[in-house]
């Protein structure tokens, strides 16, 4: 799997980096000049300012966490106000809220989604099974943890935590978008 | 293979298959040839689980199967138990537990009209206007299960014996006032989809599960009474005082997805009469046989063997218990609903065109949970 995700991934222009080659080309010759590293800081500060006001997530329910997820993109809370907006595809979100129990089928299916998003991307892990596996660690089909295939930024504790919970974490990950971590 | 023909796979990632479901559609053009579901994306091991766990403590966890309605699911477990220990439960647990179960049906059915409607999209203006009423409607529900339960979607307040909470003060003036206005918004819901032009042309013919083809696969709830068929568990094999209420079972006729959607309408009003029929009849009493009933280990039936089926928002749910005499089930089996509804898409969905297998496969109203256990 591994491989047919890097050949895909060096095909679509995924790296790792957090910037583009041509980014990173300009910034460091911005920086060159005298008081350049004034201009690139100011505008490392305006982007993320930026992407923390907008970030997206994909529509991506696993099991219950996912109706409470739902329940926080309704009516009573109201995700839109922070710029929270669901999109469909992988290729169009920035976040990846993983809401429910990881299973080893759907293992492979989750990285491959996480892979075909576009750089910078970030991940919640929301609730207890996503978190640690939960009530259900210790069967067979169960993948303890969702850190244990993508990397994770936020978690959520809670089974199912309430739509509250899930917009406190949106919020600390805004703030971490916008110390640029 | 026809040279035009092309497989297309629909999921697990998908925003209309309600969860991680997985569908192989064969198409030519924009006519679909066969659909095969494929399903497991979800499989938690409910049934090992069982085994591992006490009688109280796996409560709890059966709620996590189907989600949209954890009373039901709690509710066979705790029957099955019941009748293997030969318990005899309160009259007012009985009550609670109707109660309980009825309000979960209205929240449950909430949901699947919106996100049903969010399928359908653009014809109902973006979609996202029902989804965001019938969610607002479906926290009025919440609130008051909260305020019972203190869980807002999980809620383990079922236990074998009994019930875990009795209700709170006030309780009764304000599921009143939220069923009233949670009834009056039905009627709003009528006016939006019922008549709207666009709606009725993608769901009338569209998916008809005919009554034998009900029959043959195990179909149960809403759809078998979509095509004709009276069958409601409540009726057929009363449970927990269900014969004291006074409420009908809503047929259609021709079993397409708006015969299902007028169908699960009606049940949630009827759902609402019989939630006002327990709160007003509850009866004085024990919640439980025994005041102090906590422990996980107190809970022991002898040896034996029981099945109990409960219908739950998507159809009939049943668990069978095989007990061995100790704190901890020697094997649990679980029937479940959806599993029945997934396998119809193989025979209702060929001949559709692609953008019907969402009005189709919302109509039936599978909770991959309750798929894959």
């Amino acid at each position: 799997m591994g491989i047919w995700a890097e050949e895909r991934g060096a095909k679509m222009g995924i790296d790792d980096r957090r910037y583009s080659g041509l980014f990173a080309d300009i910034a460091d010759f911005i920086e060159g000049w005298p008081g350049g590293s004034l201009i690139t800081t100011t505008a490392d500060k305006l982007f993320s300012w930026a992407r923390k006001s907008s970030l997206w997530p994909l529509t991506f329910g696993l099991a219950c966490c996912a109706i409470e997820m739902m329940a926080t993109f309704a009516s009573r809370f109201d995700l839109d106000r922070f710029g929270v907006i669901l999109r469909a595809s992988p290729r169009q979100s920035d976040v990846m809220i993983i809401a429910g129990t990881v299973t080893e089928k759907m293992a492979l299916p989750i990285v491959r989604l996480y892979e075909q998003m576009a750089e910078p991307k970030w991940v919640i892990s929301m609730g207890s099974c996503a978190n640690t596996g939960g009530v259900f660690r210790d069967l067979y089909p169960v993948v303890p943890g969702v850190d244990k295939i993508i990397p994770v930024d936020i978690y959520v504790p809670g089974c199912p935590p309430t739509p509250e919970a899930l917009m406190e974490g949106i919020l600390a990950l805004q703030r971490k978008v916008m110390e640029g971590r | 293979m026809r040279e035009e023909e092309i497989v297309l796979s629909m999921g697990p990632q998908h925003p209309s298959t309600h969860g991680v479901l997985r569908l192989i559609l064969r198409v030519a053009g924009e006519e679909v040839l066969s659909v095969e579901p494929e399903i497991g994306y979800l499989h938690r091991g409910f049934e090992k689980l069982g085994e591992a766990s006490s009688y109280i403590g796996y409560t709890p966890i059966v709620d996590r199967q189907d989600y949209l309605t954890s009373a039901s699911n709690e509710f066979a477990f705790c029957l099955a138990a019941e009748r293997i220990a030969g318990i005899e439960v309160p009259k007012r647990a009985q009550y609670l537990r109707v109660i309980a179960a009825e309000l979960n049906r209205i929240a449950s059915h909430l949901v699947w009209l919106g996100t049903w409607c969010l399928d359908l999209g653009g014809a109902l203006g973006g979609g996202t206007t029902i989804y965001m009423y019938c969610f607002r409607e479906r926290e009025r529900i919440l609130d008051l299960l909260e305020e019972w339960t203190g869980a807002r979607l999980l809620y383990g307040i079922l236990q074998p014996g009994g019930i875990r909470y009795d209700l709170p003060r006030g309780f009764h003036e304000k599921a009143k006032e939220s069923l009233e206005l949670v009834l009056s918004r039905i009627d709003e819901y009528h006016d939006f989809l019922s008549g709207n032009p666009v709606f009725v042309e993608r769901t009338r013919g569209v998916g008809v599960a005919s009554a034998e083809l009900c029959k043959a696969l195990g179909l149960s709830g809403p759809i078998i009474r979509g095509a004709g068929i009276p069958f409601d568990v409540r009726k057929a094999m009363p449970y927990s005082s269900y014969e004291d209420f006074d409420f009908t079972i809503p047929t259609g006729k021709d079993g397409d997805c708006y015969d299902r959607y007028v169908v699960r309408m009606e049940e949630m009003r009827q759902a609402i009469r019989i939630t006002m029929q327990a709160l007003e009849g509850l009866p004085e009493g024990p919640i439980n046989p025994r005041p102090h009933y906590r422990s996980p280990v107190a809970f022991r039936p002898p040896k034996g063997e029981a099945i109990s089926c409960v219908e739950s928002p998507r159809g009939m749910i049943c668990a069978y218990i095989v007990s061995d005499g100790t704190e901890r089930p020697y094997r649990v089996r679980w029937r479940t609903p959806s599993f029945a509804a997934v396998q119809a898409m193989r025979y209702i969905a060929p001949g559709h065109k692609v953008a019907d297998m969402v009005s189709i496969l919302g109509s039936l109203d599978p909770v991959l949970g309750d798929v894959d256990r």
